[in-house]
């Protein structure tokens, strides 16, 4: 790996010889689009929306799949390159819906945004169009194939980054799709439900079920957390709207996760919301269970805890806290024990 | 973990033991793939049962469940009969190296593939590929550790990365992988009967001083208290008369579930602090509506020591109330005020009084993400890797030692091995998961793992009803034919409240640890009538 002095768009950069002019370009704040390139995977080069000018090179180059050399001199949005990126967006939109109105994606597809970037309103070209069965036959994951402009993510992202490989493209030219072998419905292929080609689909192709018609990327606010499943720590944003939860998403390159998540983690949010959740304290009454004040509640427990403190001594009390709660909570309830009833039976299913 | 997540993918062979990684701990799994996949990292998985990461491994060894030192010391019988030890490691960060060699030499591969029941051969190839890589990590999980003997395969593995130097550099370490989000912090918050936060003793006169000075008390006791297995039989006994459960589901989660009923039963009071109303919650005097994971401020430390921040997202429930304030609120009702208490105030008390926490704050988090400790002083950066050029404790201690045999071995009686753990869509005690519609329907109900052979000789057939029982309790759930378990062992997932796998366990502990035998216990398989006139487990009312 070597420093490497480049120019483009007019700005000097230094970078590595590592990099590809995309990464390049993109670590100095110039942006080049692109469709088919994400970052948790090897470039690919499919889509050729990232084409750019590279001085003394023959032909233009794909960004994504060029690595930066030293001296190299590059223009990323000259008047062929915005052409031919108008032409490849209008091919593309000759055999999409148009549907943006109801689609789960719009505010997140990149191919909205980049149709919107480049003024693309209609295909000038007129051709056949695929009309594909939307497939629901699990209860995560959607696949509308006529949304799909093959980029490949979501097979490289199970193959890749997943190590699964749940999809391929079958089928050939105007009729390739990423498909599930012998189209077998998800549920009898091996996929394991992390949603990892939901998070990388650039267009409404591949979709969350438990999200449709939750909330607009617009209408969400992004709050970022740890999850609380296993001890993996990955990096979670909660996307709320009018205080509920109605997807998850990780930010990418972030944490011990880097963007990645498994079945629990993005789609094991709405326990949080359940009707069974605990909303009054509840005592014993009779032999049951009855809702009753925090006053209450709160005073039986001291009450108790005192009258065994005092009865047969701070040990004869005991408390579990627990591997589920935050530091801060544990911390305190050991703080209970210790400082406040006087004794170290405090303990928690390290064990279990 | 010694190590980090992240460096995983610098090790030449990772040696996964005890742990069904891409189902316990998704995530870690998929970094262990692409090691594999990417960097051409060999990988071994010791295992009982054939487990998804065995298709991405360079070698499977499926010992018998509880046989994992005869396994170990086996390898490492190889590596020092083959001269592939690590001698300048051994020679200058280590102690105690001959009386552990004396213990291995017994251990020829021979021997140790008559107890644990991988080849001979295959235990020397998976020494030869640990001992030959310039890198090797071990990652383990209640596989090693739920055992009587799970001080004793802790401690192999600690052997193992000695022997071979594999320790205190990225691509290697002994990394266990702690089971729930914040098992590790709950353990550094000393929610532990011997420590108070950061492991400083309760037995340590100056660690009592400091916190006696710092929580303005003067009667801290020195005297360890009880572990959660000995609290129940304590509350069975009646010695406990106030038991105070804050977020946990021992009805599910523990072993002898029909013995823990009896200790809830008998306990004067019992408060049981959650989200839910639990199978444990069932049996309180009180239950306090607490608040999850979305509706506070905090943090969690995980598996690499990593503390990282909980944010509120969403307003909680009801009257359901932040977990913080319900336990001040019972402080001062016992006259001891605890003054506010937001979480970053006290996240600076345990900065305060927790040197391996010192420099963790707040506004240090919102700026850094990320840090894992030992974080001494505020201006230190975290340690990613313990034992960096010198063992913590000064030299590296070898353990002798010697297999010993589970607590409970088949018979004629009960002659199948049962194995628990968890399953990819479900988590813990299901108390969640199951919760969660979708999640539910992928796996909708339990299943005992059987193997053809058994399944066979027993007249089951794939998706049957059959009863397993043990000399403590019974479940009845549908037989899953599969030989991804071996002939003679059965698993069976502890997920599932109607068909628990904890009421059959059993509740034999560990000598140090006090960790439960949850992975090895005897059973049957009952079918047809036989299955008639039993009292089966279950917590659906």
């Amino acid at each position: 790996m070597e420093q490497v002095h480049l120019n483009i768009d007019g700005k000097d950069i230094l970078t590595t010889s590592d990099r590809t002019i995309l990464e390049a370009a993109r670590e100095n704040g110039i942006r080049i689009p692109s469709l088919c390139n994400e970052q948790r995977m090897e470039p690919y080069g499919a889509c050729r929306i990232c084409l750019v000018e590279v001085e003394g090179a023959r032909g233009l180059l794909p960004a994504c799949y060029t690595t930066v050399t030293d001296g190299m001199v590059v223009h990323t949005a000259t008047e062929e390159l915005i052409r031919i990126r108008r032409t490849i967006l209008e091919l593309i939109l000759s055999d999409h819906p148009k549907d943006c109105m109801t689609c789960e994606s719009t505010g997140s597809c990149e191919l909205q945004d980049l149709a919107y970037e480049y003024g693309v309103k209609d295909a000038r070209f007129r051709g056949e169009e695929h009309h594909y069965e939307v497939l629901a036959d699990n209860p995560l994951i959607e696949r509308d194939y006529d949304k799909c402009i093959l980029c490949g993510r979501c097979i490289r992202i199970c193959r890749e980054v997943q190590g699964v490989g749940v999809y391929d493209f079958v089928n050939r030219g105007f009729d390739s799709v990423p498909g599930i072998p012998y189209d077998k419905p998800m549920m009898e292929s091996p996929c394991e439900f992390c949603g990892q080609c939901v998070s990388t689909c650039p267009t409404g192709a591949i979709t969350s079920i438990p999200s449709k018609g939750k909330g607009r990327s617009w209408q969400v606010e992004k709050v970022r957390t740890t999850c609380a499943y296993c001890g993996c720590g990955c990096q979670l944003d909660l996307h709320v709207r009018e205080g509920e939860i109605v997807e998850v998403s990780s930010p990418l390159m972030v944490g011990p996760g880097q963007g990645n998540l498994c079945v629990k983690g993005r789609y094991g949010y709405s326990f949080v919301q359940h009707e069974d959740r605990l909303t009054t304290p509840l005592v014993r009454k009779g032999g049951d269970l009855v809702p009753a004040a925090w006053e209450e509640a709160l005073g039986m427990v001291a009450n108790h805890i005192r009258e065994a403190m005092d009865d047969e001594g701070p040990d004869s009390v005991a408390f579990l806290s627990s591997a589920r709660c935050t530091n801060e909570e544990n911390y305190l309830l050991m703080k209970l024990a210790r400082a406040v009833v006087g004794t170290n039976n405090v303990d928690h299913c390290a064990r279990l | 973990m010694t190590n980090s997540i992240d460096d995983l993918e610098k090790a030449g062979c990772i040696l996964v033991i005890g742990s069904n990684t891409t189902e316990g701990h998704p995530i870690i799994g998929l970094r262990i793939k692409q090691a594999v996949m990417q960097n051409e990292c060999k990988l071994i998985v010791a295992e009982p049962r054939h487990i998804r990461l065995c298709y991405y491994a360079d070698q499977w060894l499926q010992q018998r469940p509880g046989s994992d030192v005869a396994l170990l010391n086996g390898m490492m019988n190889v590596i020092l009969a083959e001269g592939l030890a690590d001698e300048e490691f051994i020679r200058e960060r280590t102690e105690g190296f001959e009386e552990f060699k004396k213990v291995v030499e017994e251990y020829a591969p021979e021997r140790a593939s008559e107890i644990c029941g991988v080849e001979a051969d295959e235990i020397r190839r998976a020494a030869r590929t640990f001992a030959g890589a310039e890198r090797a990590a071990i990652v383990y999980a209640m596989g090693i550790t739920q055992h009587t003997t799970g001080v004793d395969n802790v401690l192999s593995l600690a052997n193992l990365a000695m022997l071979t130097g594999n320790l205190g550099m990225e691509g290697t370490g002994v990394n266990p992988l702690r089971g729930q989000n914040n098992v590790q912090g709950a353990c550094d918050m000393g929610g532990l009967p011997n420590v108070f936060t950061g492991y400083q003793a309760v037995a340590d006169a100056k660690t009592r001083d400091k916190f006696e000075t710092a929580w303005g008390v003067d009667y801290l006791s020195g005297n360890p208290g009880l572990t959660l297995m000995e609290m129940m039989d304590g509350a069975h006994a009646g010695d406990i008369k106030v038991l105070y459960i804050m977020g946990e589901n021992p009805v599910i989660s523990d072993p002898d579930v029909e013995h823990l009923k009896e200790a809830l039963e008998r306990v004067d009071f019992l408060v049981v602090q959650d989200i839910f109303l639990t199978e444990t919650a069932r049996y309180a005097d009180v239950v306090l509506p607490a608040v999850s994971f979305a509706e506070k401020e905090g943090t969690f430390t995980n598996t690499d020591r990593r503390v990282q921040r909980v944010r509120k997202a969403v307003e909680p429930p009801g009257e359901a109330r932040d977990d913080l304030w319900i336990i001040a609120q019972v402080s001062s009702r016992l006259g001891y005020d605890m003054g506010d208490t937001p979480a970053p105030r006290i996240m600076e008390e345990i900065a305060s009084l927790t040197p391996s926490y010192g420099g963790i704050s707040y506004a240090r988090l919102e700026e850094e993400g990320e840090l894992r400790w030992p974080c001494p002083s505020a201006d230190h950066p975290g340690t990613p890797i313990l034992h960096v050029g010198k063992i913590t404790r000064g030299k590296g201690l070898f353990s002798p030692v010697e297999y010993r045999p589970p607590a409970e071995l088949p018979d004629e009686e009960y002659p199948l091995v049962m194995t628990t753990g968890r399953l990819l869509a479900h988590y813990h005690t299901g108390t969640m998961t199951r919760r969660v519609k979708a999640l539910d329907e992928l796996v909708p109900r339990n299943q005992v793992w059987v193997n053809p052979g058994d399944a066979e000789k027993l007249g089951v057939g794939n998706g049957q009803e059959v009863a397993l029982q043990s000399r403590r309790g019974s479940i009845r759930l549908e037989a899953k034919v599969t030989d991804k378990v071996g002939e003679g062992v059965v698993f069976v997932p502890f997920h599932f409240g109607e068909s628990p796998a904890n009421a059959l366990t059993n509740p034999a502990l560990d000598p140090v640890a006090k960790i439960p035998e949850f992975k090895v216990a005897a059973v049957r398989i009952l079918t047809g009538e036989s299955m008639a006139g039993i009292n089966y487990s279950t917590s659906v009312t």
